[in-house]
């Protein structure tokens, strides 16, 4: 069954704050085997002019990857999470997230549509301190197949 | 890091192929938090109709992105980075995996000392991302 179009502009609260962590990132890095010492080395952190070690920039969908999880799994939108794949993503920098750097996700439901059988639905997260400095927006376009 | 002046459109980043293994995935699972099924288990993967486990679509865009950060150094100083997941990549049972192969092409050169390069990737001579393409500010 499609999606209702109505849930466009229906937003999710935070789900706390993320705190993010100096081996975290080391680990994220770690993991699609990024050497680049800004990721890893606080002196060369430092020496690029940021307090801490900065993270590779598709960490900022990990946080956001929680804050959807409150999206596909929302029994009134009613998206059949077993059918996801994800379709499309982009992120719009102010600055890299950081080591020590207290975050906080905000979750709308940007646009919902279906074509070719799919369900389509982008969700749009945007990450800031909690000091309110915003540092990364997000937009995740999750395809459901032959949901529609 | 290349400086906005030198850098001209149609230049081309230094290409970079990315091995994908079983392992990769499960460490990807652990870093992200995404443990969705089909990234580690065959028989689930199957049974909705993927051709068996297939890559996390953020770690295949991990990877690409890499062709750009490592050309500029400083991957702070990417503005935008945007991809569409056009074919997924299936990662065989095995120690050898797949591989991904990545280049990038000075697309555009903006206000800002801001650049825009386009990203081709493909597995197996197949596109793997659609219109990626990533923003970046040079000194």
């Amino acid at each position: 069954m499609a999606l209702n179009p109505d849930f466009v502009g229906r937003t999710y609260p935070p789900v706390g704050t993320y705190q993010v962590g100096r081996e975290k990132i080391r680990e994220f890095a770690t993991a699609i085997g990024d050497s680049n010492p800004l990721f890893h080395d606080v002196d060369a952190a430092s020496a690029a002019g940021y307090v801490d070690v900065i993270a590779p920039p598709t960490f900022a969908f990990a946080l956001a990857f929680q804050a959807m999880i409150s999206v596909v799994s929302d029994p009134e939108l009613g998206l059949d999470y077993s059918r996801v794949v994800h379709g499309e993503e982009k992120f719009i920098y102010a600055r890299p997230i950081v080591a020590g750097d207290e975050l906080v996700v905000s979750t709308v439901i940007d646009t919902i549509r279906a074509a070719a059988g799919n369900d389509m639905i982008t969700v749009r997260s945007d990450i800031a301190t909690v000091a309110g400095e915003h540092v990364v927006t997000t937009y995740s376009l999750t395809v459901a197949r032959g949901t529609a | 890091m290349p400086t906005f002046a030198q850098v001209n459109v149609g230049d081309a980043l230094p290409a970079q192929d990315f091995p994908i293994t079983r392992l990769n995935l499960v460490k990807y699972c652990g870093a992200s938090g995404d443990f969705n099924y089909i990234h580690w288990s065959e028989s689930f993967a199957n049974d909705v109709g993927l051709p068996g486990v297939i890559s996390h679509g953020m770690f295949t865009m991990a990877e690409a992105g890499r062709v750009v950060t490592d050309w500029i150094g400083d991957p702070g100083q990417l503005c935008e980075y945007s991809v569409r997941f056009t074919r997924p990549v299936a990662v065989p049972d095995d120690l050898v995996g797949t591989v991904i192969s990545v280049s990038g092409t000075v697309a555009e050169k903006l206000e800002d000392n801001r650049v825009k390069v386009d990203l081709t990737a493909t597995c197996k001579g197949e596109t793997v991302l659609g219109r990626a393409y990533a923003i970046v500010r040079l000194p």
